[in-house]
């Protein structure tokens, strides 16, 4: 089993979430898209530039409507980002097994309070999900899936690191493995695609010299 | 599957394109579009939730864009869209959104979610799903030439009043002209204090204007259906009046939703570039303003504010323009609170307005804008679109409150300064 997870299915996964997000992106880049007749008003680079950033930040005519969403969101991606980057056995995987070199990890304290951060902010965002009448109207079965695995992927990897168990580590890889896999036929591709999204509405308003 | 629900499903599969998937690919169901919605906000009905209402164009892209899609499909464990699907969503389209756009300002993904929306009411459209004041008013405006059934009979009506009132003569089919001016429905058979205006401003300002007899009529029933085949046959009837007059310029008048049309959409519809400009009455105004041809004198004392028209402002990036021309005028001007171009609706934008079967819910979502207006306590409320001015004169009038409604242009010309100002 662990050479199963350690090495065929670790090679298969990362495959799957390589090709597959190379193909979902280029199915977005590539399509058609329809021209524009109407003569700008303003450039389209600039907007769609502006926007992939001014949309971290929300108007601030909605942000006390929608304070818990913003703060959890950002617990949560932050925390989880600063784990994947910065946890002691992820700069050693990456060191050892993608790139050849690694980086100062974060201490473990900081692993402490990252990974609060993170189970805070994805705890929260899911119960909203269930509890919140919007959300929970428009959320698909998708929307928990994601959030269901991103939870074993955190739960397993937290449990790993600070049981230090062989079983717990392969563990969290097959979850690892179990996501990467999802990744590509989800809504977790919004990691990637919120940037065209981002982009095109951008650039729509930038046509129109709407500050945006 | 009946031959309407293949009419409609060809004419959304036909508005999938990269940016539909991305935009698709990326929405994570946070529901914070909700709160920027009138409609929600003013019924807290999650099912008026913006991107609820594009439900059907994501189950068709999930169905036919999606591994997770296909491979349902593909083992006929999916369920199939129906006409009942198309049905239930009508109403949330048609009645519970005023296309005004703030929803597209607030995704945290930059989903531009107005946008799918449009698409979503084209398919509903060519599925023969659309309200019937909508139907009535569309079929008004192909066989008749305006929505409200206006001809041009009417209009020269009301030239000849207008002529009367104010001693200038207004021009009609003259060829070389530069600018030719449009109306709105509403501006000829409500407020025909518009096409006065323009007559006193443009002589004023020595501007070359005419209207023109084969195109006079700027509402576009056609985008306010989602129908394109139709808007992009009003437009062309713009066209052929622009080009058979020579003129240089058209001028959108204070309609938002034609100026998106005409602006925006209309070359989109007809496929091509214009061989003329196409300005709203306000960026032109402004211009005159700027380079000193429109003066005003005198102030208006009374507490104001400037209602920002979406179509206009939101999605039209034309808000600048109309402070600039009511600064000069408005000694006691106040913002509301959510201005610019994160205004609130007034309720009746995207065919609303023209749409019996929502007159209840179009008054209820103009509670939005009470709250505004009463947190500044204004006297009197400027505007740039007909449409709005009309729908808030309706919810002014529901809620008994004591504030009035102004065209912008039309106080522009109350103000004119003596003599002509080139």
């Amino acid at each position: 089993m662990a050479y199963l997870i350690d090495g065929p299915l670790w090679y298969f996964s990362l495959a799957v979430f390589c090709i597959g997000v190379v193909w979902r992106i280029g199915g977005i880049v590539f399509a058609r898209r329809k021209a524009d007749f109407s003569v700008a008003r303003g450039p389209a680079a600039p907007g769609a530039f502006k926007t992939l950033f001014s949309r971290f930040v929300p108007h601030r005519e909605i942000a006390p409507q929608i304070g818990i969403q913003v703060v959890a969101g950002y617990l949560f991606h932050l925390g989880l980002f600063a784990l994947l980057l910065f946890a002691v056995p992820h700069v050693e995987f990456i060191e050892h097994n993608l790139l050849g070199f690694g980086w100062t990890p974060m201490p473990h304290w900081a692993f402490i309070v990252a990974s609060q951060f993170a189970f805070l902010g994805l705890i929260v965002l899911w119960l909203r999900r269930l509890l919140n009448p919007v959300s929970r109207l428009i959320s698909t079965f998708d929307d928990h899936a994601v959030a269901i695995l991103t939870f074993i992927v955190m739960l397993t990897g937290c449990l790993a690191l600070l049981r230090g168990f062989e079983e717990l580590r392969l563990l969290h890889r097959f979850s690892v493995e179990i996501w990467l896999m999802y990744f590509p036929f989800s809504s977790l591709m919004h990691t990637f695609t919120f940037i065209p999204s981002r982009a095109f509405t951008g650039a729509w308003f930038g046509r129109r010299g709407i500050d945006a | 599957m009946s031959e309407k629900l293949e009419n409609g499903l060809a004419a959304m599969r036909g508005e999938i394109d990269g940016k539909v998937r991305s935009f698709f690919s990326s929405c994570v169901h946070c529901g914070i579009c909700a709160e920027s919605c009138l409609f929600y906000t003013e019924t807290r009905d999650p099912r008026y939730t913006p991107i609820y209402k594009t439900e059907p164009l994501r189950k068709l892209w999930k169905s036919e864009y999606t591994f997770w899609g296909k491979l349902a499909s593909r083992l006929g464990i999916s369920k199939p869209m129906t006409d009942a699907d198309l049905a239930d969503w009508e109403e949330l389209v048609y009645d519970g959104c005023s296309m005004c756009g703030r929803c597209s300002m607030v995704c945290p993904v930059g989903v531009d979610i107005a946008m799918i929306i449009f698409k979503v009411k084209h398919g509903l459209a060519m599925a023969g799903f659309s309200p019937e004041g909508l139907v009535g008013a569309t079929q008004r405006a192909v066989d008749i030439g305006s929505p409200m059934g206006i001809t041009l009979k009417t209009v020269q009506a009301m030239i000849k009043h207008v002529e009367e009132d104010t001693g200038l003569e207004i021009p009609m089919d003259v060829e070389g002209a530069e600018y030719l001016a449009l109306l709105s429905s509403n501006e000829i058979a409500l407020y025909p204090e518009y096409l006065e205006s323009l007559a006193k401003i443009f002589a004023h300002s020595g501007v070359s204007w005419t209207l023109s007899s084969d195109a006079f009529e700027a509402t576009n029933s056609g985008l306010q259906i989602g129908n394109k085949a139709i808007a992009g046959q009003l437009v062309e009837r713009v066209v052929a009046g622009a080009k058979k007059l020579k003129v240089k310029t058209v001028i959108s008048p204070e309609c938002g939703h034609a100026y998106t049309a005409l602006r925006w959409e209309g070359p989109n519809f007809i496929g091509r570039a214009y061989s003329f400009k196409v300005v709203h009455i306000l960026e032109l105004l402004d211009e005159l303003r700027a380079q000193g041809r429109l003066k005003t004198t005198g102030k208006e004392t009374a507490r104001m504010t400037f209602h920002d028209p979406c179509s206009i402002v939101r999605r039209g990036g034309v808000e600048a323009q109309p402070r600039n021309l009511l600064a000069p005028m408005a000694e006691n001007f106040v913002e509301m609170r959510d201005h610019g171009s994160m205004n609130w609706c007034c309720g009746g934008g995207g065919g609303v307005s023209s749409n019996e079967r929502a007159e209840g819910l179009k008054l209820t979502a103009f509670n939005r804008k009470k709250s505004q207006l009463d947190e500044i306590e204004v006297e009197t409320v400027v505007t740039a679109c007909s449409n709005c001015r009309m729908v808030m004169e309706d919810g002014v009038e529901a809620n008994e409150m004591d504030v009035e409604l102004v065209g912008l242009t039309e106080m522009i010309a109350g103000h004119l300064a003596d003599g002509r100002a080139d």
